[in-house]
């Protein structure tokens, strides 16, 4: 059996008092999509920023393709091919969603001219791609800070996915948007990632999104992982019902 | 070709100007000498402004390019005022190569407080310095221009000659560098230096390379500045010089480099007729008039012929050379 493309083994961290990730090992292979589900402090987010380098683990080992990145910084991390996308979407608002996704692009690209220009045709081409896919090309000229929240999402997921990464790493990309939006917007996201190789690990509230886009479910409390599985194993587990999705079991 | 017809833009600009030089009584010529060479070390500011840095030390680079300027007679017998201005600019910009990598692991308050701790360390060591001439300073032997003899009839035009044509040239030089990969990175880790990390670019470098840009820009205005004044004192790195830079960037805005220098001559202007008019009273009249631009033009000046920022997105047939800064 080939090695998973990511492997977390007993991962810890503490704040203070507060356990954020207990003894927490999962194993995530090639081409997966799967969603981390829990209840709020429960040590989802927590574990996406151990992974892609934000917060360092103080206990455990973080491999990618069999490497070692448990103490590399989220750049070098980035560039290895984990990209995320964040909860309260991290843009550049005064600049316009095209000049965004040039900024990704020319990251991706590792390209750091002082006289090659931003907007070359091939950048350009690739940058202009991507607001096809999401959707955004009417917003191409528009300033970030002009956006709704729901195109500010989109255009966070779509910066991640310009470097075309191995991992995309989704943390909560429907918070914000509204009910009615949410299956579309995550629609549009899922359409977007067709045709890429990537694997996609989303944390999500919404059990419905959940069950309807995942191959695989985590669901954490209390910094432990208290079920893994498919998503009608996870979603009827007695202990998920209790802590996380706040039913009764029956 | 962009680049080419941006340089050729740029040179049409000197050109004019030189013309309008001719027509310029002596006075004014020398305030737009002083005005044009300070614009660059201003210049400097905005750029590093821009990439998200913000420095209280550039009379740092000023006086660096300045000094190594009037040193150069002496000390290898180069009189030449071109030359003498690039190594100015050069030694500047070594200089601030030497200290980027240290000052682009800081943002906001603490980078601007280093610059302004450089620039006056530099200025002490300077007032200290008997070899260049202590709190005197010194001063500068008259420069030729490609084997030219500057005559006094004639030293003020060809010195402000040179002045706008090495501004022009360096004014071209950042407008290309805006508009640059390196550039939108430079804006992007202003915005949002978390975000570009996670891109996988890096925050520090953009921001030493800023650094860099910045020190040369001082370098070269503290050079001619030395050389059309014929004098230099380590009061070029006080921290009132720096201060004054920052004003005018202030003054000038980001949106638009032609601003900077128009912001320069104003102050200048400002300066000069409340000294004749007001004497010992000319900063009330300049903290008032940086008053009125800060409430009605947030902006800068700049923001008056580039009100709306243009954007990549805005002419998607048009590299982006091609626009005006």
């Amino acid at each position: 059996m080939s090695a998973p493309l990511l492997s977390a083994r007993g991962l810890e961290k503490r704040f203070g008092a507060v356990v954020a990730a207990d003894a927490v090992n999962i194993d995530v292979p090639a081409g997966q999509r799967l969603s981390v589900i829990g209840s709020n402090g429960a040590g989802k987010t927590t574990f996406v920023n151990m992974v892609t380098g934000y917060l360092k683990p103080d206990a455990g080992e973080i491999r990618l393709d069999d490497r070692d990145i448990t103490r590399f910084s989220h750049r070098r991390i980035a560039g290895l091919g984990i990209c995320r996308s964040f909860q309260i979407p991290q843009l550049c608002l005064e600049l316009t969603v095209l000049e965004n996704l040039l900024v990704a692009v020319a990251a991706a690209g590792g390209h750091f001219s002082l006289w090659h220009p931003a907007d070359d045709a091939g950048q350009r081409e690739r940058a202009e791609s991507l607001l096809r896919r999401f959707g955004l090309t009417n917003d191409a000229a528009r300033p970030v800070v002009e956006l709704a929240g729901g195109v500010r999402k989109l255009l966070d997921i779509a910066l991640a996915l310009a470097r075309r990464p191995k991992l995309l790493m989704l943390d909560e990309p429907t918070s914000g948007v509204s009910a009615d939006e949410k299956f579309a917007a995550m629609e549009r996201v899922m359409e977007a990632l067709e045709g890429e190789a990537a694997t996609v690990l989303f944390v999500e509230h919404d059990m419905d999104i959940v069950s309807r886009f995942s191959q695989r479910v985590i669901a954490f409390y209390s910094g432990r992982v208290i079920a893994d599985g498919e998503p009608a194993h996870v979603l009827g587990d007695a202990g998920v019902i209790r802590f996380v999705t706040g039913g009764t079991a029956r | 070709m962009p680049l080419v017809r941006s340089f050729a833009v740029a040179v049409a600009i000197a050109l004019v100007l030189a013309a309008g030089g001719l027509l310029a009584p002596k006075w004014l010529l020398f305030l737009a000498t002083m005005s044009v060479s300070h614009g660059l070390a201003v210049l400097g500011i905005v750029v590093l402004m821009r990439g998200g840095g913000a420095s209280f030390g550039q009379g740092m680079f000023f006086a660096i390019g300045a000094y190594v300027a009037a040193s150069m007679p002496q000390t290898l017998g180069i009189t030449d005022a071109v030359v003498r201005s690039l190594l100015g600019m050069i030694a500047a910009g070594v200089v601030a190569a030497v200290f980027a990598p240290m000052l682009a692991r800081y943002r906001g308050i603490f980078f601007a407080m280093l610059t302004l701790a450089l620039s006056m360390v530099l200025y002490g060591l300077l007032s200290k310095a008997s070899a260049v001439g202590g709190t005197d300073g010194l001063t500068v032997a008259k420069p030729t221009l490609l084997g030219l003899v500057l005559t006094p009839g004639r030293a003020d035009y060809l010195l402000f000659v040179l002045t706008v044509a090495l501004s022009v040239l360096a004014a071209w030089a950042v407008v290309v560098y805006k508009n640059s990969v390196a550039g939108l990175l430079a804006q992007a880790v202003r915005a949002n230096s978390l975000r570009v990390e996670y891109l996988g670019a890096s925050s520090q470098r953009s921001l030493a390379t800023s650094f860099v840009l910045c020190g040369l820009l001082g370098g070269l205005g503290g050079a001619i500045t030395a050389q059309v004044l014929g004098h230099v004192e380590p009061d070029f790195t006080n921290w009132t010089t720096s201060g004054e830079f920052v004003f005018i960037a202030v003054l000038a805005g980001q949106q638009s480099v032609a601003a900077v220098f128009v912001a320069s001559l104003l102050l200048e202007i400002v300066r000069s007729f409340s000294n004749l008019y007001f004497p010992n009273t000319w900063q009330l009249a300049l903290g008032a008039f940086l008053l009125f631009v800060i409430l009605f033009r947030p902006g800068g000046i700049g923001s008056l012929w580039a009100g709306r920022r243009k954007t990549v997105a805005d002419t998607p047939a048009v590299p982006l050379q091609e626009r005006r800064a």
